[in-house]
C-alpha cells in the first residue's frame, strides 16, 4: 500500500459522491410522493371534498394511534417481502411479475402444512410452514426461468399467466379439497394455535413476522452488497453477455434470483394466512404481489429503501379505508395516487429536462 | 358430409364460432397495435392498462352520449394521448420499458376503478345497448365461415380491414420498411434518413389507439357493460400473441382467433355444468397461452433493437 493516502482520499470522494447521488435519489422519491399527493388533493377538490380533511383522516388512520401504526406495519409486511424479492429479481434483470401467484401458492402450502400437522409444537410447525411457503413460491417462480432457459419463453408473460392459473387453482382448492367442512365460503378451517404467528404487541394484530421481516431486510442488504452472489447479480442484470463472457454462470444467477424472489413472495403469503386470517381464504391478497413490485421500484432496488416504501404504501392503504369511512372518498383514489407516485418517480428525469428547456427558451428570447 | 354440415349449422355451434371471433377481436386489435411498436423497436408492456382505460371510457362516453361512434372517436383520442405519454417516457426519457409498462398497468386499473366509482357510485351497474350484430347477406350463411367471420359487429369488420392494411403497410410500403429498420438497426436507419424517434412515436401512438379501441370493444360491442378489471389479462395475452404470431399481422390474426376460441369454449362449457370445476375452465386461455408460447418462442425472434433506447447520433446527453 504505497498510495495509502490518495487511496483514502479517492474512496472518500467516491463515497461522498455516491452518498450525494443516492440521497438525491431519496429526495426524488420524497418529491414524487409530495407531487402525487398534491395531484391527489386537486382530484379530491374536483370531486367536491376537502383535501385537508381527507389527508388528516388518512394520517390519523395510518399513524394516529398505536393500533393504526400496527395496522400500517401489518400492511407493509407483505409489500416489503414481495418488494425485497422483486429487488433481487430486478437487479438480475429477471422480470418476475408472478409474485401475486407465488404469494397465493405460498399461503396455500403453509395452510396445508398447518392443517396436516396441527399438533406439532409451534417452534416446529411455524418454521415448517415457512419452508413450505417459500419452497412453493420459489418452485413456481423457478418454472418460469426453466421455460425461459429451455424454450426462450418470456418469463414476464409466463409469470403473469401463472398468476391467473394459480389464483383459480387455489380458488378451487379452498372451495374443494381443503375447504372447511360445512362452510359455504372459500376458506379452510382455522389453524390450530400452534400454526398461528404470535402477536407481539398487545391489543393490536401486529405479529412476530415483523421481526422476521427486519432480519430479512438486513440479510438481503448483506447478500446484495457484500457477497459475490450479489455482485454477480448486479453484473448480470447490467450486461448479461459481458457477465457470461466473464465466466459468471448466468443461468444459475437467473434461477437463484427468481428462487429468492418467489420464496419471499411465498413467505408473504404465509404471513397473511397464518398471521392475519389464521386460515387460508380465497382472497388472501388484494394485489400485494403486484404492489410489492412497484414498492421495489420506489425503494430504488435498495432493501432499506424498499422497507421505507412499503411502510409508506402500507400507511396509504390503511389510511385510505379510514379516509373512505370518514370523508367518503373511495379508497381506490389512494391506490391510484400510489401508482402515480411511482410513475412520477420513474419519470424523474423529465424535470431537469423541462427545467433546461425552460431556461434555454428564456435565453433565446433574451 | 350432410351430417357434418347439419352439425355445423346448429345454433350452439354457430354461437360458438361467432363468439370465438367476438372474444378474439379485443386481443387482436391490441396485438396488431403491438406489431407497430415492437417492429419499431419499442416495447409496450402497458397494453393491459391501455385496454382497461379504453373499456371504461368507451363505456362511459357511450353511456353519456348514447352513441357508440362518438365513444369510439373519443377513445381514439384518449389512446393517442396515452401513446404519447408512453412515448415520452420510453423514447425521450428512456426509462426501463418493462418497469414502466407494469407500473402503467397498475395505475390504469386503479384509475378506472376510481373513476367508475365516482361516476356511477356503489352498487350500480348500468348497461348500454351493445353494437348490433350486422350479418353480411349470403356470406353469413356459409357454414362455419359465416358465423365465424360474417355474423359480427361493424367494429369486427373494421378490425379485418386493419389487419389487411397492417399487412400491406409492412410488406409493401416504404413507411413499413422504415418501421422495421428502426426496430432492427436504428443507427443504420438514421444514416439512411429515417427519423427513428419520430417513427417510434408514431408507432406507439398507433399502438395506443388500437389497444384502447380493443378495450372499448369489450365494453361497447361484446358486452354492453363495464366490470372492474374486465380485461382480465387480455393485454398480457396480446403480448404473447405477438410472440406466437411472430409479429406478423396474419399470424397475429390466427393466434388471436385461437384464444378467442378457447375463451368461447370455456364460457360455453361453464353453461353446460359438466363435472369440471369452473376454475379449471377459466384457466384454459391462460394455460393455452403458456403452452403455445413455449412451442413458438424458440423460433420467434424479436426485432434486434427491441426495448433498447435510441440515442440520436449515438451522443449521450
Amino acid at each position: 500500500m504505497v498510495n495509502d493516502h490518495t487511496n483514502n482520499k479517492d474512496s472518500f470522494y467516491h463515497r461522498f459522491f455516491d452518498k450525494l447521488r443516492s440521497s438525491s435519489e431519496f429526495f426524488y422519491s420524497i418529491g414524487a410522493v409530495l407531487l402525487a399527493l398534491l395531484i391527489g388533493a386537486v382530484i379530491i377538490c374536483l370531486i367536491g371534498s376537502d383535501p385537508i380533511k381527507a389527508y388528516k383522516a388518512l394520517y390519523r388512520g395510518s399513524f394516529g394511534t398505536t393500533n393504526a401504526i400496527a395496522e400500517t406495519l401489518l400492511r407493509a409486511m407483505p409489500l416489503a417481502l414481495v418488494g425485497l424479492g422483486a429487488t433481487v429479481a430486478f437487479r438480475a434483470s429477471v422480470f418476475n411479475v408472478g409474485t401475486e401467484g407465488q404469494l397465493f401458492i405460498g399461503a396455500t402450502a403453509a395452510a396445508c402444512v398447518a392443517l396436516a400437522l396441527p399438533d406439532l409444537p409451534r417452534y416446529l410447525l411455524l418454521p415448517l410452514m415457512a419452508l413450505a411457503a417459500m419452497g412453493a413460491g420459489a418452485l413456481l417462480g423457478g418454472l418460469a426461468i426453466f421455460l425461459k432457459i429451455k424454450f426462450n419463453a418470456n418469463e414476464m408473460i409466463n409469470t403473469i399467466m401463472m398468476n391467473y392459473v394459480v389464483i383459480y387453482f387455489v380458488s378451487w382448492l379452498v372451495h374443494g379439497p381443503i375447504q372447511q367442512p360445512g362452510s359455504p365460503l372459500g376458506q379452510t378451517e382455522k389453524f390450530s394455535v400452534n400454526g398461528i404467528i404470535p402477536v407481539i404487541l398487545k391489543r393490536t394484530r401486529l405479529h412476530a413476522g415483523i421481526i422476521v421481516l427486519l432480519i430479512l431486510v438486513i440479510i438481503t442488504y448483506f447478500l446484495l452488497e457484500k457477497t459475490v452472489w450479489g455482485y454477480q447479480i448486479k453484473v448480470t442484470g447490467k450486461n448479461m453477455l459481458a457477465s457470461k463472457a466473464a465466466g459468471i454462470k448466468v443461468k444459475r444467477i437467473f434461477y437463484s434470483a427468481m428462487f429468492f424472489s418467489g420464496a419471499l413472495a411465498g413467505l408473504a403469503g404465509m404471513f397473511e394466512a397464518s398471521g392475519i386470517q389464521n386460515r387460508m381464504i380465497e382472497n388472501i391478497s388484494s394485489g400485494y404481489g403486484y404492489t410489492g413490485i412497484v414498492v421495489a421500484l420506489l425503494g430504488q432496488l435498495n432493501p432499506i429503501g424498499v422497507l421505507l416504501a412499503a411502510i409508506l404504501f402500507g400507511a396509504l392503504q390503511v389510511g385510505a379505508s379510514s379516509m373512505e369511512t370518514m370523508v367518503g372518498i373511495p379508497s381506490s383514489a389512494v391506490s391510484m395516487i400510489q401508482y402515480l407516485i411511482v410513475i412520477i418517480f420513474i419519470g424523474k428525469n423529465a424535470f431537469p429536462r423541462l427545467w433546461k428547456r425552460f431556461h434555454t427558451s428564456k435565453d433565446k428570447r433574451a | 358430409m350432410e351430417p357434418i354440415l347439419n352439425f355445423l349449422s346448429t345454433p350452439i355451434v354457430e354461437g360458438f364460432f361467432s363468439a370465438s371471433m367476438r372474444l378474439a377481436i379485443p386481443i387482436m386489435l391490441a396485438a396488431i397495435g403491438g406489431i407497430f411498436n415492437e417492429r419499431a423497436g419499442l416495447s409496450n408492456i402497458g397494453m393491459e392498462g391501455f385496454m382497461i382505460l379504453g373499456s371504461l371510457f368507451g363505456f362511459v362516453i357511450a353511456y353519456a352520449t348514447g352513441s357508440i361512434w362518438i365513444s369510439i372517436a373519443a377513445v381514439i383520442v384518449i389512446g393517442a394521448i396515452q401513446g404519447l405519454i408512453m412515448g415520452y417516457f420510453e423514447i425521450t426519457l428512456k426509462v426501463n420499458q418493462v418497469v414502466f409498462g407494469i407500473t402503467m398497468n397498475l395505475f390504469c386499473v386503479g384509475l378506472t376503478s376510481f373513476l367508475y366509482r365516482i361516476i356511477f357510485g356503489v352498487g350500480n351497474s348500468p348497461r348500454i345497448d351493445p353494437l348490433p350484430t350486422l350479418s353480411i347477406p349470403v356470406l353469413s350463411k356459409i357454414p362455419l365461415i359465416g358465423p365465424l367471420f360474417f355474423q359480427q359487429t361493424i367494429l369486427a369488420y373494421i378490425t379485418y380491414l386493419i389487419v389487411i392494411i397492417t399487412a400491406i403497410f409492412f410488406s409493401r410500403t416504404a413507411w413499413g420498411l422504415n418501421f422495421i429498420s428502426s426496430g432492427e438497426n436504428p443507427e443504420a436507419a438514421e444514416t439512411l434518413g429515417v427519423d427513428v424517434i419520430l417513427t417510434r412515436y408514431i408507432a406507439i401512438v398507433i399502438s395506443g389507439i388500437l389497444c384502447t379501441v380493443g378495450g372499448a370493444f369489450l365494453s361497447t360491442a361484446a358486452t354492453g357493460l363495464f366490470v372492474q378489471n374486465m380485461t382480465a389479462g387480455r393485454g398480457y395475452i396480446a403480448l404473447a400473441i405477438l410472440v406466437i404470431g411472430r409479429r406478423n399481422p396474419w399470424g397475429v390474426f390466427g393466434a388471436a382467433l385461437l384464444f378467442g376460441a378457447a375463451d368461447a369454449l370455456q364460457l360455453r362449457t361453464q353453461l353446460f355444468s359438466f363435472k369440471i370445476p369452473y376454475q379449471f375452465l377459466v384457466m384454459l386461455p391462460y394455460v393455452l397461452c403458456m403452452v403455445v408460447m413455449i412451442l413458438f418462442s424458440r423460433t420467434s425472434s424479436a426485432p434486434a433493437a427491441l426495448g433498447e433506447p435510441y440515442e440520436r447520433g449515438g451522443k449521450k446527453e
